[in-house]
């Protein structure tokens, strides 16, 4: 049996009157890619922010339901958000990097912490620059404006920037929807990488790249989870009549 | 308009054009006017003895130096106290609130302060700074009545400098583990510096051309100021002594333009920075 | 809760108290203006400070009246001067000029406005006040005079105003009524200046709070004779000038008058600032 990291239990969302997210139950096991499919606004973005309550930030946001993170339950009263959000490292859709360095954006977290011990931070920076896979290409202008680099690498970099937390989860938002074939290359590639040692949740609109790489796929439609499984069992044998019809791009 | 005297649509415009052209004109030849004579008749006043000497014979003779200090402490102070009262202002305004009542009372409140008169603010500086606090005519009042002064000017500047921060540079702080003040301290601040600059400088400027704020609040003793309590005379104050009293033309010529030259350059640096810095990101 | 948290509540207290400052401020003004003015009022009635035609201090005698008419008066005529200019100038360099030349007039218009008042009324006295001598008589100190000093001054503030709330009329309006054959001027006339006349009337209140406020200008040139004004070229005294000319040596119930004074202006100006505040979220809210 595969350890369970995460549990959802009958959890909805609301933006003030309008319901997002639907009682949605599913569980993440660790170390496996979970691929999180569905159209443009089915709640896949609001199910990850929820994950890390940086939905806490946007005004008439409410829950209902539970979401348990390494047994804390994370609406919970005792919660330390900050905490929370360093645990499961998140990625945005369009890569921003902080208008810092390459290296400050990479130990903008640490810095956080009040670590400032310079060889430590520059351990974390190799380390985290190199599982990302964008060291070789960026080592020698650590100390450049980080805006500089190209699409593929800010999105790399913001994954180093995530990683050097030391976060347990990784959560993608659609991480390559900007970004040309040879780089989502790479990122795919670094994903597969970083399974060994952390859970992902990989957000996407492209259902050929959750084929690619999830372990699992969810399928999510207007706020209500369809059906979750593996993903050789979702892509060939659905469960489901909606799902067939998504994956056969009759809709989305 | 059209009535008795109808036009061809194409003439009225021509004749529309010629009449917004001579008007702007006016305008434009009328403020570049006041310039050029105050630069005319003040830059050949300019040498270095006049604005390293003190005044003497009540501004006869002798440059204006301790004029330039005095001026230069009560924009200090006025700074000194508005700049971190304005940019919390704006950072509460933008970062730790959303728009509700207080906000709106706030905003107006800082937009209604912008409207007062100066000539109102001296009269309150006098009784409170110079009177019951017992502050006297000094440099620390007169730099405190300005302070209130240019108050809604750094509100206004700093608030906008911090909304043209992109929204996910916020976003990403948060999900790196900021707390909201390290958001604000590391990532918003920082990216909004040169618009805040920008609002210090344009008050630098206002408190430097200000007269009536002043002239009950710092007092008008023309001497080298040397304590925050000393009475003293700013450029301004200076300036219209002596030429309403008509004490002295070229010495007011000289004033007005060292006045003017510091404000404009002030100015200059400013709408280089704003269009830099705010208009380009909003 | 957790440190952090306790520590942001903390931090939101300290910076909601900073941000109270601005109303503060203005409260503390309002109290302090108000607790001098008033009770002098209260003593000789308002009717004989609002209505009263002498200002005769020495002898408790507190009549306003003149300077109201003499501030409404000047505030007036700087309108009269500066908003045709003003507008015409906006109009001009939104819908008429070309690119390039807006580029530097703009500019140089908001550059001006940072000229110190002082020097404005010091130009006005060396120059307006001996042209209006020499030419249409009477001692040249005059309401013409203040009122064209007063017309200038609120140029930059009407025009950049206008230019702003001009620009913000969408250009689909412009293209849509050109389409259907207008001339540039119909549209302007018939389609932009409706659409900006909230922006527009904002600025011009702005402009006029200006001109009621000016002290330093006006009292260089304005001759400041505490009489009703009798024709344009007459002298003429402002609230503002009232209190600047005479604070410097009042004392006693004649500082206090001089605060009365302060009261009716600030009114004035609130009554103002409140309509230029509605009506430009009015027109933001459009």
């Amino acid at each position: 049996m595969k350890q369970r990291g995460i549990l959802v239990r009958d959890f909805s969302h609301y933006y003030g009157e309008n319901r997002s997210l639907n009682n949605i139950n599913l569980d993440v096991y660790r170390n496996e890619i979970l691929g999180i499919i569905g159209p443009a606004r089915s709640g896949k973005s609001t199910f990850l922010a929820c994950l890390n309550r940086l939905n806490d930030l946007i005004p008439g946001s409410r829950v209902e339901g539970k979401i348990v993170v390494d047994d804390q339950d994370i609406y919970g009263p005792e919660v330390d958000v900050v905490a929370l959000r360093r645990k499961l490292g998140m990625v945005f859709a369009t890569p921003v990097p902080l208008p810092l360095t390459i290296y400050e954006n990479i130990v903008f977290g640490v810095r956080l912490l009040g670590k400032n011990n310079r060889p430590e931070l520059d351990e974390i920076v190799e380390d985290s620059l190199e599982k990302a896979g964008l060291w070789a290409e960026v080592k020698d202008r650590l100390h450049t404006s980080a805006l500089k680099l190209s699409g593929g690498q800010q999105q790399r970099l913001c994954i180093a920037r995530v990683l050097a937390l030391k976060p347990q989860y990784i959560m993608l938002d659609e991480p390559t929807s900007g970004l040309d074939p040879i780089s989502t290359m790479k990122i795919e590639d670094s994903l597969r990488t970083l399974k060994k040692d952390y859970t992902i949740i990989l957000v996407t609109n492209n259902t050929k790249q959750a084929a690619r790489v999830a372990d699992r796929t969810a399928f999510f439609l207007m706020g209500e989870l369809v059906e979750i499984d593996e993903t050789r069992v979702v892509f060939t044998r659905p469960s489901d009549k909606r799902t067939e019809a998504y994956l056969e791009g009759k809709f989305g | 308009m059209g009535g008795q005297l109808k036009l061809q649509p194409r003439t009225e415009q021509k004749v529309v054009q010629v009449f917004m052209y001579l008007m702007t004109s006016i305008a434009v030849l009328v403020l570049v006017f006041i310039l050029v004579v105050i630069l005319k008749n003040g830059l050949p006043q300019l040498n270095l003895e006049f604005l390293t000497k003190n005044p003497a014979d009540m501004g006869r003779e002798g440059g204006i130096l301790s004029t330039i200090v005095a001026t230069i402490f009560l924009t200090f102070i006025a700074l000194l106290v508005a700049t971190p009262l304005g940019v919390g202002t704006a950072i509460y305004l933008t970062e730790y609130t959303v728009e509700s009542r207080i906000t709106r009372i706030i905003r107006f409140g800082a937009e209604c302060l912008a409207g007062i008169p100066s000539i109102i603010f001296g009269l309150f500086g006098f009784i409170l700074f110079v009177n019951k606090l017992k502050f006297g005519w000094s440099i620390l009042s007169g730099g405190l009545t300005l302070a209130f002064m240019v108050l809604p000017t750094i509100i206004r500047t700093s608030e906008e400098a911090i909304k043209a921060v992109p929204p996910a540079y916020r976003l990403v702080s948060f999900s790196l583990g900021s707390t909201r003040w390290q958001t604000v301290t590391r990532v918003v601040l920082p990216s909004a510096i040169p618009g805040i600059v920008t609002g210090v400088i344009l008050s630098i400027g206002r408190s430097i051309g200000e007269t009536a704020a002043v002239i009950f609040t710092a007092g008008s003793a023309l001497r080298m100021p040397t304590s925050l309590f000393s009475s003293s005379r700013t450029m301004s104050v200076h300036f219209y002594i002596l030429a309403k009293e008509g004490v002295s033309m070229p010495k007011a010529y000289g004033t007005a333009a060292v006045l003017v030259i510091s404000i404009l350059v002030i100015n200059i640096v400013t709408y280089y920075l704003m269009e830099k810095y705010i208009k380009r990101k909003s | 809760m957790t440190r952090l948290e306790k520590n942001d509540r903390l931090v939101r207290l300290g910076l909601l108290m900073i941000a109270l400052s601005a109303i503060s401020v203005l409260a503390i003004i309002t109290l302090f203006i108000f607790e001098q003015g008033t009770p002098i009022m209260f003593r000789y009635g308002f009717k004989s400070f609002l209505l009263g035609q002498d200002w005769y201090p020495s002898e408790k005698s507190f009549g306003l009246l003149p300077m109201i008419v003499g501030s409404l008066m000047v505030t007036f005529g700087a309108l009269i001067i500066g908003v045709p200019l003003g507008l015409a100038s906006a109009i001009f360099l939104t819908e008429f000029s070309h690119r390039r030349l807006t580029r530097i007039l703009k500019p140089v218009i908001e550059l001006l406005a940072g000229i110190p008042s002082v020097v404005y009324g010091f130009i006005g006295l060396m120059f307006l006040v001996p042209f209006i001598r020499d030419n249409f008589g009477g001692p040249g100190l005059s309401v013409l005079a203040a009122s064209l000093i007063l017309g200038i001054m609120i140029l930059p503030t009407v025009i950049s105003i206008a230019i702003d709330s001009i620009r913000a009329v969408p250009d689909s309006y412009r293209e849509g009524s050109i389409a259907l054959g207008a001339t540039r001027w119909q549209t302007v006339r018939m389609v932009v200046l409706p659409a900006a006349r909230s922006g527009i009337i904002a600025g011009i209140i702005l402009g006029m709070g200006r001109a009621i406020g000016e002290t330093m200008a006006v009292i260089m040139v304005a001759g400041n004779a505490a009489d009703i004004p009798g024709s344009i070229l007459a002298p003429v005294r402002t609230l503002t000038s009232n209190i600047a000319l005479e604070m410097a040596y009042a004392s006693g119930e004649h500082r206090e008058a001089l605060f009365a004074t302060g009261v009716i202006l600030f009114i004035i100006i609130m009554i103002l600032n409140t309509i230029a505040n509605v009506t430009s979220t009015r027109q933001r809210k459009k």
